[in-house]
């Protein structure tokens, strides 16, 4: 176990290493990604942006400036070629938000597509499964954008059955209840993708385990529906779901739900990564990077652990 | 004549399918009484399984229709609702499968599925259901039972966890254990000690026993009374010895001949009945054997009714050759002299 943790451990580093290096390549290729260029803007003489590339260091080769970047990074010291402002500092101006966004919605996620794909399952083929079924596939087409600029102009404030604020974020440390108030919206536009999907992947699941041996024992035994469905159907049917949950999970803690930050103006690390990507801004774009790998790279291992927990014939012996 | 513990009439199980309507199971009747072995023989898909899963309601759904009765200790239980048949199910009635390896559930330890079991049916604490478990498991002939009850089903052999199934479905004392092809997914050497610990178990505990397999080698070890079926119904039904020293129908002397011997002389070609079993959703007329039948004439295209024929009375057989037609040609397949192959 303990040689397993420490494999792990290494491979999270190599993995982060390899995504930002990869991140940074791909940068410094693509036309118009010039820094220097876009910092001294249109009208700039080769003089200014000369002088530019000296101050910021461009004119090293390529691994030195990518080595520069990466130790400033981890001492908190690097700026944004366009706002100047810190790029450490903004993304923990931006954790809350999305923190409150991801643990909402993955608790709101994971609970209704459980729910739902475990009732679609007990009833298949029935009225029940069907509208379910269709639900699904609706919830699973609806583009995240355009759900939540529907949400806000029906629900919203001042519209038709305005009864939700119809943007932004207030801290929990300011007001709680308005916290939730103003989340709402944003968690449920958010996971109505996950619940569609996650209920799909269970109902599949769930049917393959009800025709299993040991649940056919487990009947056989007399114990009652319920603990059938939840000790023998469920607990079995759930493994899937655990590592999807965790990578989904991750990826919107890393700022992976930047259209829900986005159209509910959340201003979480998201939106931030959106924003840095459309002015080509480096540095944040590589903060950002690192960041949302690492949640990926953690949350893959603690699903491997959790895995293990799960199923014990995969348990190191 | 003892009260019937089980008794069975006229069953029919169907099932619909897209490709029309299966009857699995189509007028079964028989009677189990208590501390009898019931050896219920048949090849696959002849509705063995069905028969023995719909006592315990495990064949409902909705695509499934049935007939006839169940009664169990007089209660009926085709038409019970699930809470009754849950009370009848592992304490009236246990069932051991057929594959150990998929019939245990994987990510709980044996121990805690006994003791699940137990608690379902009996008032009584966590501490209390696991110690019976370990008795059963000493019972059952599981080494250091104590540690073994808290290891997970992969960490088990092939038959050690039937020994599990069988510590399970003894949990509860049942009055009737149902053994699905018990032996089938086992090496043959571990077969014989699972048959002896049956046999042993039924013995101590007196109690009835249906054991449904393909192989008569198992029946002729382990039953009393045998019935023989053939796409969903019973052809021949009698006494283990009226069935393997007078057997009356021509399957039966198939399944017979189907057996190696050593204490016979070496037939120039193991016995096999010829052509496959014959679909359920649109049976042959007449007797359901009769296209793979080598002495079947004219009269077989109406099916014959399963009575007695020959003696004893409790000689059950649907065929309509005489008994002495039967007896002049049913060496040649049983002892594999003849010239009927495989096709």
């Amino acid at each position: 176990m303990g040689v397993f943790v420490i494999r792990r451990l290494i491979g999270m580093v190599l993995v982060l290493f390899a995504v930002s290096f990869i991140t940074y390549l791909i940068f410094i290729k693509i036309p118009g990604g010039d820094p220097a260029q876009r910092i001294a803007g249109k009208l700039a003489t080769a003089q200014n942006i000369a002088d530019i590339r000296l101050k910021l260091g461009l004119n090293h080769p390529f691994y030195v400036q990518y080595y520069d970047m990466m130790k400033q990074i981890f001492e908190r010291k690097l700026v944004s070629y366009q706002s100047q402002l810190n790029v450490v500092g903004q993304i923990e101006e931006g954790l809350p938000a999305t923190f409150s966004l991801a643990i909402g919605a993955g608790i709101i996620w994971l609970f209704f597509g459980i729910v739902v794909g475990t009732i679609s399952a007990i009833t298949a083929g029935r009225l029940s499964d069907r509208l379910i079924t269709v639900l699904a596939l609706i919830g699973i087409s609806m583009p995240v954008f355009w759900l939540g600029i529907v949400g806000r102009y029906l629900l919203a404030e001042n519209h038709p059955f305005g009864f939700l604020p119809d943007s932004g974020y207030v801290p929990i440390t300011q007001s709680p209840v308005q916290w939730a108030y103003h989340l709402i919206m944003p968690w449920f536009v958010l996971a109505v993708l996950f619940i569609g999907f996650y209920g799909r992947v269970l109902r599949s699941t769930v049917l393959d385990t009800i025709n299993e041996d040991y649940v056919r024992t487990a009947r056989a035994k007399g114990i009652s529906y319920r603990r059938l469905l939840v000790r023998h159907v469920l607990r079995n049917s759930l493994i899937p779901i655990v590592t999807l949950f965790g990578l989904d999970f991750a990826a919107v803690l890393g700022g992976g739900a930047i259209l829900t930050e986005t159209v509910f103006q959340l201003q979480g690390v998201g939106q931030y990564a959106a924003m840095s990507i459309t002015t080509l801004d480096l540095p944040p774009i590589m903060a950002v990077t690192i960041y949302a790998t690492f949640f990926i790279v953690v949350f893959n291992f603690l699903v491997d652990l959790l895995y293990a927990w799960l199923d014990p014939r995969i348990r190191p012996a | 004549m003892t009260e019937a513990l089980l008794d069975v009439e006229g069953l029919r199980v169907q099932f619909a399918t897209e490709d029309g309507v299966v009857r699995a199971v189509d007028g079964v009747d028989f009677s189990l009484e208590r501390g009898r072995v019931l050896g219920i023989v048949g090849e696959s898909g002849c509705g063995k399984s069905v028969t023995s899963m719909t006592l315990l309601g495990l064949t409902r759904g909705a695509n499934a229709r049935f007939e006839g009765s169940v009664k169990f200790k007089g209660q009926e239980l085709l038409t019970a609702s699930e809470s009754q048949l849950r009370k009848v199910r592992g304490a009236g009635i246990a069932m051991i499968f057929q594959d150990p390896m998929t019939s245990l559930n994987p990510v709980q330890k044996v121990g805690d599925q006994i003791v699940e079991m137990i608690r379902a049916h009996e008032d009584i604490d966590k501490r209390a259901a696991r110690l019976r478990t370990t008795e059963l498991f000493v019972e059952v002939g599981i080494a250091n039972a104590a540690s073994r009850i808290d290891a997970y089903p992969h960490e088990f052999s092939g038959g050690m966890r039937q020994r599990v199934m069988i510590a399970m479905a003894l949990a509860c004392s049942p009055d009737v254990l149902i053994a699905d092809e018990p032996t089938t997914a086992l090496d043959v050497t571990i077969q014989a000690q699972i048959l002896e610990l049956i046999a042993k178990l039924k013995d101590e505990r007196g109690t009835s026993v249906i054991l449904i397999t393909h192989d008569l080698g198992v029946v002729a070890r382990l039953a009393d009374d045998i019935a023989v079926m053939y796409a969903g119904r019973i052809v021949e039904q009698g006494t283990k010895e009226s069935i393997f020293y007078d057997p009356q129908h021509p399957y039966t002397w198939g399944l017979l001949g189907s057996i190696p011997r050593i204490d016979r002389p070496k037939p120039p070609k193991l016995h096999a009945i010829p052509g496959q079993p014959p679909s359920l959703v649109r049976p042959p007329q007449g007797c359901k054997f009769r296209p793979r039948c080598p002495h079947a004439f004219a009269a077989c295209f109406e099916e014959p009714d399963l009575v007695a024929r020959v003696e004893p009375a409790t000689h059950l057989d649907r065929c309509w050759l005489t008994p002495d037609e039967k007896r002049g040609r049913r060496d040649e397949t049983i002892q594999g002299t003849t010239g009927e192959e495989a096709a």
